[in-house]
């Protein structure tokens, strides 16, 4: 039961990702946490896993309709492992409950993205 | 050109540090940002994000299990299964449904994420 439920919601992050655009991480890491029982960094780490697939997909769709400028995708993700390392080291180093809390708190700010954008979308 | 490629240095370090200790994509940090400096429409901003993420998720899922043996392999790859049918579901019937009543919908779900966690 649990395993279908946290597939349930990995698929609904997918969905998520495609229909809004907010990635599916915030989904990803607690279906991790919540069905399978996994620790806050243990489904942060295979949440990054899961992102970077999905993020695969998307982009080879968004490409065919010319919305990815690979160049500057590349210099972005190129440069970026001195932040990985730190954030990594970062997440590994606080105390678990800190970094769920703190994560509690990046979930609140995409659901008021998604509102803020809800409420100025004329459709 | 030597300006440009300070300022995606920094987002890739700050969409990085994101990325890594919170677990998700970092398109919450590069999205605004390609749209605030280099004058990026949102799609394209939205389509660049993602490829860029596509490193940033491998970086971080390969530090987090090279260093710290935290990352549950099959379990990811299997979970990615459904994800990746969400994600061409969801783009392929964007166009025909309401932005709005799906940008609350799932709004109201992750605060109720948000509530779980935060409640011990």
């Amino acid at each position: 039961m649990d395993e279908l439920l946290a597939i349930l919601v990995a698929a609904a992050g997918g969905l998520a990702g495609g229909l809004v655009g907010v990635g599916g991480g915030v989904l990803f890491v607690p279906a991790l946490t919540v069905f399978l029982g996994l620790s806050q960094v243990e489904a942060e780490s295979t949440s990054l896993l899961m992102v970077a697939l999905v993020a695969l997909v998307g982009t080879a769709s968004q490409r065919r309709y010319g919305n990815v400028n690979l160049r500057d995708a590349a210099v972005v993700g190129a440069l970026s492992p001195l932040g990985v390392l730190i954030g990594v080291v970062v997440a590994n180093e606080i105390p678990q409950r800190t970094l769920e809390l703190c994560f509690a708190a990046v979930v609140l700010f995409a659901a008021y993205q998604l509102v803020r954008r809800a409420l100025s979308d004329p459709a | 050109m030597r300006d440009r490629i300070l300022k995606l240095a920094e987002i890739g370090t700050l969409a990085g540090a994101f990325s890594g200790l919170f677990g998700v994509g970092g398109g919450t940090v590069i999205v605004p940002l390609l749209i605030f400096w280099f004058a990026y429409g949102e799609r394209l901003a939205t389509g660049t994000s993602l490829a860029a993420i596509v490193l940033i998720g491998l970086l971080g899922a390969a530090a987090q299990g090279g260093l710290y043996g935290n990352v549950h392999l099959v379990t990811g790859l299997l979970l990615s299964i459904p994800a990746i049918g969400g994600i061409v579901l969801g783009t392929a019937i964007q166009q025909r449904i309401s932005q709005r009543a799906v940008s609350l919908l799932f709004a109201a779900l992750l605060v109720a994420v948000a509530v779980q966690l935060i409640v011990p």
